[in-house]
């Protein structure tokens, strides 16, 4: 059984449609990468996964249990978590309080101990504390836990993100163009992280992306989604070959060649 | 008690047990500390698991990796085992890390993590006798499944397990050390050939560490950071064996990149570093400074300029006047406490510079700053020290008197030579690299050098090195290369004349400082080789030219050996194309023959030299650059 399944979900924004009756399953331990040209409906499906809009026809299913109507907050707590294409940080935190709000809905303790740092609530997050330095020796960010993360570098900044979706210590973490606007260095540094979660941590991750060369070397799957639907599915070799993802997104001459995957976006 | 580390180790728990930690790490933002007690159970439980691997009398064990607890009881734990350490610099590329291992004919191997253990994975099957990798940190080695490859707990549940039928053991072995036994066996850089393996007793170490401590007052009170390669000699005295000595405190930072911040944690109170340590420090300084408002800048340089005043007037036993000793006082509040409390430096009792010469600028700055800096001069032949500049008379140009027991003398050619308890036995299997060296328990230092009339030792360069112009003046050109990188925007310079009518250098620009400077004013530039060939650069670095010039020409024996030309190299000298060594030394000979086309460039008329090199990155891949260097001619004083 896989474990998130998306069984024919679409969503109009007015008249638009902007998923169109959309299926896809993801497996347990894989990484799936989601492309497609700007507009055909990667961060709506994400958001339409994560509960943050409600979506018009289909059901989803994680782990066996339905979704389909839990709101976004009861999803993150089964274990979904998502960084956002424009990051979503609290920019006037520091990094390692972003990272710890990761984990609020494992700590559980009331409004008033939570406010007065007292007892139970204080000993969570001691507890949580722990983890929260480990995620930040996982990610490597020991030299800047402590600074706010306004000022820091937006490569970092992606990075902290990524820290906070671990925090929640989810199964399923769904990243959101986490490569865009990063030196080949930094997307080096972020490929290995991911690539660590998955293996060490054990995350399934599902991946938006647009540099091809990365999404060819990492993901187990590619899925191709064109103006709301979805156009092709396979493993990253077959994707490249295939005549209607070339014509639709990668590129490529009249003879079907696409761009070789290392030169990255075509 | 028989002079070994391992009794040492034995009388510190007795002394402190539990009650003062012996080494301490920064984990999980967290001081992890270990106690004397528990040191010595980390240490005993290591030994036996090597024990149950195998491990025999005289067997080598190979340690790299950042400065960790787990490295340093590896290190002491072979000691137990009558075995010898063989640190190896943690940036070195494999086959530098071949030629050592090989040599020494390695067994175990110590590696702190995922990135040292795929290097010696990778060098395994050259190494024949390499039978055991172990690791600390196992991160992202969860699927390396290699029977010989073990974690360091791995180990030490075999040891525990040992431990059990075999109880007195780890006490007995430690009883058959003797004094005479090797510490360790310490490869030297290499300015030429390859590295040559420093054999070095337990007695060699202790006596000379024990020697130090006593002439300058250091004791158990002490804190220290440990995070200088653990392949350097001056590491291995000062965060080793002086710790182990004087029973101070070792504390291991989190990572590199947290230096900084770690030091400001602990506050140590001695500190050991080589020169390029006390530039890079004060280059940041002087960087962060050009951001600074124009009242904190008015400031700083002001009373920076009047410490180094002040401190070049105490150095000389001048008298200092009231007005200057209060300005003084209102500089350590403005400017020196701040700036030493930023730095780390607040409690600093004792500051050595050790490993190569420091410029004379770097050293009155620090001393200005009321950092009570000295100079020490030795070398892993000697056990690290030789002389150590101590009490009321420091002086920027020396390296001090001999320390207790040693005895200098200076041959006709002006050669340094030594004899002390410090003195190692030996080039490990290069028997006629020991007799060219060691002459009755006297070594050649290789260093040029005099004796002044305070009984300082006064060291002028690598006596190689000391040479003559064309004309006969004399040309030593660390002297001049230090002044130049007094200059936050000059990281390295190579000056060559040797036989030449004049002396010209090579300049490396600091990337960070320069690139700085340039953003201030608007100067765009894409990379290290665009930006070392701006005008505007090269006349900032004009600049300094000219002020080491008008510097040597205040001295007679120096006057000619002023820079006429230099140029801006495109690439930064980087061990890892054996330009300089991994302790930064400029290997001069080979720089001649790569660069030959460009010296010849500079003795010539021409103004400009197109140069093409071949550059290794650190994964090994190389690439071609292109470049044309400018040739500038300096202003030369009479």
């Amino acid at each position: 059984m896989a474990l998130l399944e998306v069984n024919e979900v679409s969503k109009d924004f007015g008249g638009v449609r902007a998923l169109n009756f959309v299926s896809l399953e993801v497996n347990k331990g894989e990484i799936l990468a989601i492309i497609g040209p700007n507009g055909a409906g990667k961060t709506t499906l994400v958001n339409c996964i994560n509960k943050v809009y409600p979506f018009e026809t289909g059901n989803i299913y994680f782990d066996g249990k339905e979704i389909t109507r839990l709101p976004s907050y009861k999803v993150a707590a089964l274990g979904i978590a998502r960084t956002f294409q424009n990051i979503a940080l609290f920019k006037g935190m520091t990094v390692l309080d972003n990272i710890m709000l990761g984990a609020h809905p494992k700590m559980k303790s009331s409004v008033l101990s939570s406010g007065i740092y007292w007892g139970l609530a204080q000993k969570r997050e001691i507890q949580y504390r722990e983890k929260i330095e480990e995620i930040i020796d996982f990610l490597e960010m020991e030299h800047v836990r402590k600074s706010v993360v306004g000022p820091l570098a937006y490569g970092i900044q992606k990075r902290v993100e990524f820290g906070r979706t671990l925090a929640l210590d989810p199964r399923l973490i769904i990243l959101d163009e986490c490569m865009a606007g990063m030196n080949l260095e930094e997307k080096e540094d972020m490929a290995r992280f991911i690539l660590d979660a998955n293996e060490e941590l054990d995350k399934t991750i599902v991946l938006i992306e647009h540099d091809m060369g990365f999404v060819m070397d990492i993901s187990d799957r590619v899925l191709v989604l064109e103006q709301g639907r979805k156009l092709a599915e396979g493993s990253p070799e077959e994707i490249r070959k295939n005549p209607d993802v070339i014509k639709a997104y990668l590129g490529g001459s009249a003879d079907g060649k696409g761009p070789s995957p290392s030169k990255g976006e075509p | 008690m028989e002079l070994t580390f391992p009794n040492i180790l034995l009388e510190n728990v007795k002394k402190y047990g539990d009650k003062k930690d012996a080494i301490r790490e920064k984990d999980y933002g967290v001081w992890q500390s270990y106690s004397f007690t528990e040191y010595l159970q980390q240490v005993k439980l290591f030994a036996l698991g090597l024990t149950a691997l195998g491990f025999k009398r005289g067997d080598k064990m190979a340690i790299i990796g950042d400065n960790r607890p787990q490295l340093y009881w590896a290190m002491v734990a072979t000691q137990c085992l009558g075995g010898i350490p063989v640190p190896l610099f943690q940036d070195a590329i494999e086959d530098e890390m071949h030629y050592v291992l090989d040599h020494s004919e390695t067994k175990f191997a110590a590696a702190e993590d995922q990135e040292q253990t795929d290097k010696l994975l990778n060098l395994k099957e050259r190494c024949p006798h390499l039978e055991y990798i172990i690791y600390d940190d196992p991160r992202g080695m969860r699927h390396y499944k290699q029977p010989f490859l073990m974690s360091f707990t791995d180990v030490q549940e075999l040891g525990r397990k040992f431990a059990s039928d075999h109880v007195d053991y780890f006490e007995d072995e430690i009883k058959k050390g003797k004094k005479e036994d090797l510490a360790i066996i310490c490869y030297t850089s290499g300015t030429t050939g390859q590295p040559k393996g420093v054999m070095l007793s337990h007695e060699n170490i202790i006596i000379t560490a024990r020697n130090a401590i006593n002439e300058e007052g250091l004791n158990e009170k002490d804190d220290v950071m440990a995070y200088l390669p653990m392949a350097w000699i001056g590491d291995f005295i000062f965060s080793f064996a002086q710790a182990y000595v004087a029973g101070f405190t070792t504390n291991c930072p989190e990572s590199t990149a947290t230096v900084l911040a770690d030091m400001r944690d602990i506050g140590p109170t001695y500190l050991f570093q080589p020169p390029r340590i006390w530039e890079n420090i004060l280059t940041e300084v002087m960087i962060k400074i050009e951001d600074a408002d124009f009242i904190k800048r008015t400031l700083f340089h002001f009373f920076v300029d009047l410490g180094t005043r002040v401190a070049i007037r105490k150095m000389n036993h001048e008298p200092v006047s009231l007005g200057l000793r209060l300005l003084y006082r209102l500089g350590e509040f403005f400017v020196y406490g701040p700036l030493k409390d930023h730095l780390g430096l607040s409690n600093v009792r004792i500051a050595y510079t050790a490993g190569e010469a420091i410029g004379p600028e770097i050293f009155e700055f620090y001393r200005g700053l009321g950092v009570n800096l000295k100079q020490v001069y030795g070398m892993t032949e000697s056990s690290a020290m030789v002389s150590l500049q101590r009490g009321n008379l420091i002086k920027s140009d020396t390296v001090g008197p001999p320390l207790p027991q040693v005895e200098i003398k200076i041959t006709d050619k002006g050669e340094v030579m030594y004899r002390s308890p410090g003195v190692f036995l030996g080039y490990y299997k290069n028997p006629e690299a020991t007799q060219e060296t060691l002459e009755d328990g006297w070594v050649y230092s290789g260093d040029a050098g005099f004796i002044d009339k305070d009984g300082h030792l006064k060291i002028i360069d690598r006596a190689k090195d000391v040479t003559t112009l064309a004309d006969g003046t004399i040309f030593a050109p660390k002297y001049i290369e230090n002044k130049l990188k007094f200059c936050p925007y000059i990281k390295e310079a190579v000056a060559i004349g040797m036989d030449k009518p004049y002396v010209t250098a090579f300049i490396n620009i600091d990337h960070g400082a320069v690139g700085n400077w340039a953003e201030r004013r608007s100067i765009p530039y894409t990379s290290y080789t665009d930006i070392a060939q701006k005008p505007q650069v090269y006349d900032l670095i004009y600049n300094d030219v000219i002020r080491v010039n008008k510097s040597l020409a205040e001295d007679e024996q120096l006057k000619g050996a002023q820079i006429n030309k230099y140029l801006i190299l495109h690439k930064e000298l980087d061990p890892d194309d054996a330009e300089i060594t991994r302790t930064r030394k400029i290997r001069r000979r080979f720089i001649a023959e790569k660069y030959a086309d460009l010296i010849e460039a500079l003795y010539s008329d021409r103004d400009s030299v197109n140069v093409q090199a071949k550059v290794t990155y650190e994964d090994g891949r190389t690439t071609l650059i292109n470049a044309t260097l400018k040739i500038r001619e300096v202003e030369v004083f009479s």
